[in-house]
């Protein structure tokens, strides 16, 4: 009886203190998560200002003025334009 | 030695003894009953106050959705920005750091030591809307008692040209005006929060429980294309200013299923700075303003008149000698023409010709036309305050009335309403709801009039911009166009002014295969040329010519196929 107590009382304490351990762990790797899920969020918003510098630099005010203004482009002249069909289906 | 001790046993009462027992006991008792009182009958006060050292409730904040255009461009963007608040109740700032915190702000240190001044207060704001790096160096000051906030700021790349369409948000981020109110419960989200274990460094270490979830705000695909609504602006904003006009609006439609591809108006505002921003500026007028729609209409009248199946459109109407008069009122054609077919009343634009297909029909039969192309209702469009215009029912119609009715005036709508009644035409008799969000599935039509009518006034209106029509300026190279003039005098206090005019032109393209209605309205030019054809259908024309070309759609007529009038043939004037 006495060793059956023992035995018990073994098991009892290493249950204990892997319950310890396992807590542990799943705090330590919940830290983890987090950090990795802050990581995502200041990558959304770095990507939301990226989008937002894009659409600056893109605004079509811009591009039509560099287009016509440094480089010098403007619509071909009905002279120069010529339509070609797309060819008939059999 | 101990003869004394041993003379007097030492002998206490045995209740003493007793007594030390009992007292001792009642002391355990007491210390048990109250170790069950606190941990057993009575522990919320302490559980509480554990928990309060280890577990926090935090904020998650939710973003708001992103506006942008059917090609996914973005149209307006929320980003996160700090605001700074202080604790006057508990701020330690020494003078170098108040100076330095009034530059970092951008505010004076006397404003700031105002806001201070009432120790009771535990919020100020100092600053909203700080942007991330500057916010920064606040944080490195080291103030006790002063905060960030995150907080986010709505940005427009689009600004003024597609300010009236998207509206804004205020500093809380709700929306205010047009789209960004129409669409505030999708656009918006939830803040949500969630009780969280932290340990001795600060870091969240388990999750304990959720409290609300956070909603992020959905995105919004509006039909706009964005690069067509920049050129529809640019074209609009350069005929309001060489016709120093007092406002213009342009809507253009996808003739195939009632979207909106642009739609803008002058005089317009910057969305991303609203510091003298006038109330009037952010008025969406194709939308909510009624205005006079002039010989634009007379489509619709022949439209009416061929199907009752009373003219055909080279039915001859004498409009000679340029007077018709009606009751006790006369109206009036300025250069009379003679006889015209139905088709030449519409090319020529005669006052007389409409309102002689108009008395002829019963005015049952052009309300019901009027009608089921949406005048007098609203579009639903979905945008915050569109308006209905004023359609009366017909049983209280005067003659006079018919007849003025059948060339635009006496009834008043709105741009998009007129835009949206073109479609009948362009999409052979029918009509389709108009919407500002991206379909999926094209929505159902509704048949107005036959293809066959649609088909014959679609005709009537090439006619239009061609040599002998009122507006040769829309004329589009290598497409073939349609559409209608209007000039109409605009209608102050009580009567007609006799000096300020709307001009207006619509039509679509190509005329083989309609993809495009574009409308445009012109307020009050003031250069001395009022007439649809001269001041509104260039706009059109450039507009039509730069959407078609960027859509990619087929042209349909040689590239020599704008023909102008030759120099010196007079202009053929339109009634007004």
């Amino acid at each position: 009886m006495a060793r059956l107590n023992l035995i018990l009382l073994a098991i009892l304490v290493a249950c204990a203190l892997s319950v310890v351990t396992s807590q542990h762990k799943a705090r330590k790797l919940y830290v983890e998560l987090q950090k990795e899920q802050e990581l995502a969020r200041q990558i959304e918003i770095e990507w939301g200002q990226l989008q937002l510098e894009q659409s600056t630099w893109a605004m079509h005010a811009r591009i039509e003025k560099i287009a016509s203004g440094q480089l010098m482009m403007h619509t071909p002249p009905p002279s120069r334009v010529q339509v070609i069909a797309p060819e008939q289906k059999q | 030695m101990n003869a004394a001790t041993q003379m007097f046993p030492l002998t206490l009462p045995v209740w003493r003894s007793r007594i030390v027992l009992l007292l001792l006991l009642l002391a355990f008792g007491v210390l048990t009953g109250r170790a069950v009182y606190l941990q057993g009958l009575n522990n919320n006060f302490l559980q509480q106050k554990g928990e309060s050292r280890y577990s926090r409730v935090i904020e998650i904040s939710a973003t708001r959705g992103m506006i942008t255009d059917r090609n996914h461009e973005p149209l307006a963007i929320s980003t996160p920005v700090e605001s700074v608040w202080a604790s006057p109740a508990d701020i330690e700032i020494k003078p170098a750091q108040m100076k330095r915190l009034a530059q970092l702000l951008e505010i004076d240190a006397g404003e700031i030591e105002k806001r201070l001044v009432d120790t009771n207060r535990e919020f100020v704001y100092l600053k909203r809307h700080l942007p991330p790096e500057q916010a920064a160096k606040v944080v490195e000051l080291n103030i006790p008692g002063v905060f960030l906030q995150r907080e986010y700021r709505r940005y427009y790349p689009g600004s003024e040209y597609t300010a009236h369409l998207i509206g804004f948000t205020d500093i809380d981020d709700k929306g205010q005006e047009a789209l960004e109110l129409a669409f505030d419960a999708q656009l918006a989200g939830k803040p949500g929060s969630r009780r969280v274990i932290k340990d001795r460094l600060g870091h969240i270490v388990e999750d304990v429980e959720s409290i609300r979830t956070p909603q992020q705000g959905r995105d919004l695909t509006l039909s706009i294309d964005a690069k067509l609504q920049y050129l529809a602006y640019r074209e609009l904003k350069n005929a309001v200013a060489a016709n120093r006009a007092k406002a213009g609006g342009i809507v253009v439609l996808d003739a195939k299923t009632g979207e909106v591809l642009a739609m803008a108006n002058l005089p317009s505002y910057n969305p991303n700075n609203r510091a003298k921003l006038e109330p009037k500026r952010t008025r969406n007028r194709a939308v909510t303003d009624l205005f006079e729609p002039g010989s634009t209409l007379k489509p619709f009248t022949a439209a009416a008149a061929i199907e009752a199946g009373l003219f055909k459109p080279d039915t001859l109407i004498q409009t000679a000698p340029g007077r018709l008069t009606i009751g006790d009122r006369t109206i009036h054609d300025a250069h009379p023409q003679g006889a015209l077919t139905v088709a030449q009343v519409i090319q020529k634009s005669s006052n007389i010709g409409a309102a002689k297909m108009a008395l002829a029909l019963p005015s049952e039969k052009l309300w019901s036309i009027f009608n089921r192309v949406g005048f007098g209702t609203p579009p639903l469009s979905g945008f915050p305050g569109e308006v209905s215009g004023r359609l009366r029912a017909y049983h209280s119609w005067r003659p006079i009335e018919q007849a003025t009715m059948s060339y635009g005036h006496g009834i008043s709508l709105s741009l998009l309403q007129l835009a949206r009644a073109y479609l009948v035409f362009a999409d052979n008799g029918e009509i389709k709801p108009v919407t500002l969000v991206k379909l999926d599935t094209p929505a159902a039509s509704t048949r107005v009039i036959s293809p066959e009518t649609a088909l014959q006034v679609r005709k009537m209106l090439e006619l239009a911009v061609q040599p002998g029509g009122t507006a040769p300026r829309a004329q589009v190279m290598g497409y073939r166009v349609a559409g209608k003039t209007g000039t109409a005098h605009k209608f102050e206090g009580s009567s007609y002014a006799a000096d300020k005019y709307v001009s207006s032109f619509i039509g679509f393209a190509p005329a083989s295969d309609p993809r495009l209605v574009v409308a445009v309205m012109i307020d009050e030019p003031g250069a001395g040329r009022y007439y649809g054809g001269t001041v509104a259908a260039p706009v059109f024309s450039n507009v039509m010519a730069g959407a078609l070309r960027q859509l990619g759609i087929k042209p349909d007529a040689p590239l020599n196929n704008v023909v102008l009038p030759p120099p010196n043939t007079p202009e053929i004037r339109e009634e007004v």
